[in-house]
């Protein structure tokens, strides 16, 4: 019978509980959600004694499911104000999920400025003050608890949570015990840090199996979803994703004229082909001698995209430098540097910070006169400043919406007070929708319309048509899905092309759970978690206003197509106000 | 008449290293499609997914003009 872990950092207790009835299928973002809806006051503030943090894994994470030990962390958002879930790809979730524990509950506030370090394993659980990682980045942190405890699942936050700074996530290890993979957006490293818990350790030695009702059912969604995975073009052995990574993107945002540059002034950056996947294949090649193809994050992925960087001398200089990283620290910067780049990674990874907040903040920084952009030195130096938690330090941690109010910036790219990802609204319009209306803020998984409006993926729309009110929100419920799944999002681009490749996700859930789902429970799971997460925002203040782009790009034009956002009012508040209520 | 071209990714196991590596010009017969190109460069058909004219995705019966920029690209995806 599945577990809830509840931690209380006060009474520093920790104590397993039967997962409610109601919540018997909820894992991942639905059941963070639901805690973080049923527990958490939407007024309260996020850093104070009220707000909960939750680590679950999803439905079939710790199963021989392809692609799937990912785990979701919930919770009210230092950031937004609002709902949070950011999950990572790691092998914590499936020591997590063998260990039976559906939901890691995080609550209260240790009297004193205490720190602690959360051990689990199959005898149970210890929170236990721990002073000796204070202040240390989160590669040390997660050496030291390797080191000291072998082959487990780490967590940790770097100084920029113990700072309770808003852009700081939660890192989790990689299969090499890399300090890489990121609960990032949306300030849970400072949830976490307002609670004393510098780190979670995981070990499943000796646990059982995750229990499966219906093990022939499992095995055939299994297969299925497995040979969609290894066929479909992007996510199959040496495709797309495996040979050159998310960064791939660059030169074909690059192209489409949608590549947020100079912080969201332009829609092309000259030196795009300088730090783009190709660059960064070509440039491995030139320095190892040999072609470097990327590997899994995490146990079981077959998919295989996170790529390493390597300094001149052949040594590895970070592990990973994704799209979203590339072109924050890269075109938004104006910084045309892979060496730069990966420094610059480097140093959110061990700081405990959000690379897409990180990168945009800083070229809001630039926008404000901080630096000149394309400096890149000068990027390094803020990041310094973060980490030393000097005065502009807090500052850039709060993230680009306060950096660009202290600055006196306009031209500040956020949603809900979260930074936009590296897709232009005013060309992809769709993916404006995602932004607007998301219950995340500014997010691009939580609805990544991109698929169809420019990869070509799940059909072909015309990514300037301002009609995308349905097409964000089906992507928002289904990924609202994927996210409870435990499945990486990634095997969307598969399942969204092979029919075969969707019914088999869903007959691995029905394998695992017993249940009867059929194609229309995913949106209708997804909807259900959606309306619980804006019943919650509401309750924190949101209105339809903040489901809105920022002002400026209803009148700035962006080369080279100079279009502007003029997707109405309407349109946005038809996403979910086309769902069915609650 | 005159086009411009860039060719990415996997795609470009296929050409030879000039053109391989930046955009390259290329002269082809009036009212070429982007079709006519992916042949032209030999290119196999079925692993072109996404072609681009002057910024803006289009299907490969598109018919091109004198200096059109043309991005081609095959299945690719991101986060």
């Amino acid at each position: 019978m599945a577990k809830i872990l509840r931690v209380d950092m006060g009474a520093e207790s920790a104590a397993f509980e039967e997962v409610p009835d109601k919540y018997r299928f909820a894992r991942g973002r639905w059941l963070t959600s639901s805690l973080v809806v049923d527990e958490v006051q939407p007024t309260c503030h996020p850093l104070g004694p009220s707000n909960k943090l939750i680590f679950s894994p999803g439905i079939v994470t710790g199963t021989t499911a392809p692609t799937s030990a990912r785990i979701s962390v919930g919770g009210k958002s230092p950031l937004t104000g609002g709902i949070k879930e950011s999950n990572a790809g790691t092998k914590f979730a499936t020591m997590q999920a063998r260990l039976g524990i559906a939901g890691i509950v995080i609550q209260g506030q240790p009297k004193n400025g205490s720190q602690y370090v959360l051990h689990i394993d199959k005898d149970g659980a210890r929170l236990l003050p721990e002073d000796g990682l204070r202040g240390l980045g989160t590669y040390a942190t997660t050496d030291a608890l390797i080191g000291k405890y072998g082959n487990v699942g780490v967590c940790c936050i770097g100084p920029a949570g113990e700072m309770r700074m808003a852009m700081a996530g939660i890192c989790f290890n990689d299969l090499e015990n890399r300090a890489s993979r990121y609960s990032g957006r949306g300030g849970l490293g400072a949830v976490m840090g307002s609670k004393g818990l510098k780190a979670i350790v995981v070990n499943s030695r000796g646990a059982p199996a995750v229990p499966i009702a219906n093990k022939d059912l499992f095995e055939m969604g299994r297969k299925k979803l497995t040979s969609a995975l290894r066929s479909h073009d992007i996510t199959k052995p040496k495709g797309g994703l495996n040979t050159y990574g998310t960064a791939v993107l660059v030169n074909m945002l690059n192209e489409a004229g949608g590549l947020p540059t100079r912080n969201f002034s332009r829609g092309r950056f000259e030196k795009a082909a300088d730090i783009a996947g190709e660059a960064i294949f070509e440039g491995n090649k030139a320095r190892l001698g040999k072609e470097l193809y990327n590997h899994a994050c995490s146990p079981g992925c077959i998919i295989q995209c996170s790529n390493t960087w390597h300094s001149e001398d052949g040594s590895e200089a970070v592990s990973c430098i994704e799209y979203e990283t590339v072109w924050a620290f890269g075109p938004d910067c104006e910084i045309g540097d892979l060496d730069v780049i990966g420094r610059l990674t480097w140093l959110c990874n061990d700081i405990g910070i959000d690379t897409i907040e990180a990168g945009g903040t800083v070229a809001v920084a630039m926008e404000g006169g901080v630096i000149p952009f394309g400096d890149g030195q000068g990027a390094i130096g803020l990041l310094e400043e973060v980490r030393k938690g000097t005065p502009l330090g807090h500052i850039i941690g709060a993230g680009a919406a306060v950096t660009g109010k202290v600055f006196g910036v306009v031209r500040v790219p956020v949603v809900k007070g979260q930074s936009m990802p590296a897709y232009d609204p005013r060309v992809v319009k769709g993916i404006g929708v995602t932004y607007a209306t998301s219950t995340m803020g500014a997010d691009h998984t939580a609805g990544y319309t991109i698929a169809p409006e420019i990869l070509g993926v799940s059909g072909k729309v015309d990514s300037f048509d301002v009609k995308k009110a349905e097409l964000s929100r089906n992507f928002q419920t289904t990924t609202a899905f994927i996210d409870s799944i435990g499945h990486c999002l990634f095997i969307a681009f598969a399942i969204l092309d092979f029919p075969e490749g969707f019914e088999g996700m869903i007959e691995e859930c029905n394998g695992v759970l017993g249940t009867n789902w059929m194609a229309e429970d995913v949106g209708r799971i997804g909807a259900e978690i959606l309306a619980r997460e804006r019943d919650f925002n509401k309750g924190a203040g949101f209105t339809s206003a903040d489901d809105r782009l920022p002002e400026f790009m209803k009148y700035e034009p962006l080369p080279p197509h100079n279009e502007v956002w003029n997707v109405s009012d309407e349109e946005l508040d038809a996403v979910h106000g086309g769902l069915a209520s609650r | 008449m005159h086009i411009n071209v860039k060719v990415f990714a996997t795609l470009r196991r296929y050409l030879p290293e000039e053109r391989a590596k930046g955009a390259f010009d290329l002269e082809v017969p009036d009212g070429a499609s982007l079709e006519d190109v992916v042949r032209l460069l030999g290119l196999p058909a079925g692993e072109v997914k996404v072609t681009f004219v002057n910024g803006r995705t289009e299907a490969l019966s598109y018919r091109l003009r004198e200096d059109d920029e043309v991005g081609i690209f095959p299945p690719l995806a991101g986060g």
